[in-house]
């Protein structure tokens, strides 16, 4: 798979689209996972509908 | 907004954050959809006879458009229900503004992924073409949305401003998606469907299609349950913050 990647037309066009939005996603994720973090111990797990 | 510091004993008889077993899952199932979406777009699937490898492309453009169109429904939705029930549940208001969150960033994934896609097979990375100003526009429309939201007020103030930006958003995506039948477009028609409703593409293009689609979707899903819970949060911790402004006020003036 690897020899079918490096010998692609645009490689760099290609694996461009797929690395932004690998890198958008993670941040995207990463950022709500840390707002979770920040939030949550303020908050009792009465309060939380989700427990 | 007036926060509170937890003590480590409150620290302790909270939960680490807005997870459940079902989350963990959905966001493990999520991420080997994505792998595979990778190894199916980048390496199993096929070049196309006419725009060869620059094909591979399609396998994240469009899961990305499909769910910035189902986030701005979900929005418009639950808007709806905000706005036309007797209950005016801030519940729903949390969701349509989370998915309104993840809807833009997708949108904006939208936007680039199809821009290294004309530079491809256009020669340039925008042209003012129907679909791509009709997206740009909703693209806009959805990052105003989520300025409203920023702005002051209580929270029912905010939800009900939203709401029917929301509503109106949503009225855009018929635009988009039926521009290049309406104008004259350099995009291309639709990729799976030809007018008459058949399948035009070949099965392991479909099938990794396919894995996209499913894997930027549950993706979204599980943004959304937790970024409408960070809201829960965020919104409760304001509450008590008001609460206790409005004590410590009526405590200095005496006032019962």
């Amino acid at each position: 798979m690897l020899g079918t990647i490096v010998a692609m037309d645009d490689a760099g066009f290609i694996l461009g689209s797929y690395a932004i939005t690998a890198a958008v996603l993670i941040g995207l994720a990463w950022r709500v996972l840390r707002i979770s973090r920040r939030l949550s111990p303020q908050v009792d797990d009465v309060d939380k509908y989700w427990t | 907004m007036t926060t509170t510091v937890p003590t480590p004993q409150q620290a302790a008889s909270t939960s680490a954050g807005t997870g459940t077993r079902a989350t963990r899952a959905l966001g493990i199932a999520a991420i080997v959809m994505l792998g595979w979406t990778a190894a199916f777009g980048l390496g199993f699937s096929p070049a196309d006879r006419d725009q060869r490898d620059a094909v591979r492309i399609l396998y994240v453009h469009v899961p990305t458009v499909w769910v910035a169109y189902l986030a701005f429904i979900i929005t418009a939705l639950c808007s709806a229900i905000y706005l036309f029930t007797k209950r005016h549940s801030l519940g729903f208001d949390r969701v349509a503004g989370a998915s309104a969150e993840v809807g833009v960033a997708f949108m904006a994934l939208t936007l680039i992924t199809g821009a290294l896609w004309g530079r491809i097979t256009w020669g340039v990375y925008w042209q003012w073409d129907a679909r791509l100003t009709t997206t740009a526009l909703l693209f806009v429309s959805s990052i105003g949305y989520l300025a409203v939201r920023g702005l002051g007020g209580s929270h029912h103030q905010r939800a009900k401003r939203s709401a029917v930006i929301g509503l109106l958003m949503v009225l855009e995506i018929p635009l988009v998606h039926w521009s290049v039948r309406m104008w004259r477009s350099l995009h291309q028609d639709a990729s799976v469907l030809d007018p008459s409703g058949d399948v035009t593409m070949d099965g392991l293009m479909l099938f990794s299609l396919f894995v996209g689609v499913i894997a930027f979707t549950l993706l979204y899903i599980w943004l959304v349950l937790h970024r409408s819970r960070t809201l829960a949060l965020a919104d409760l911790i304001e509450d008590r913050g008001l609460d206790q402004a409005v004590a410590s006020r009526r405590a200095e003036a005496g006032v019962n």
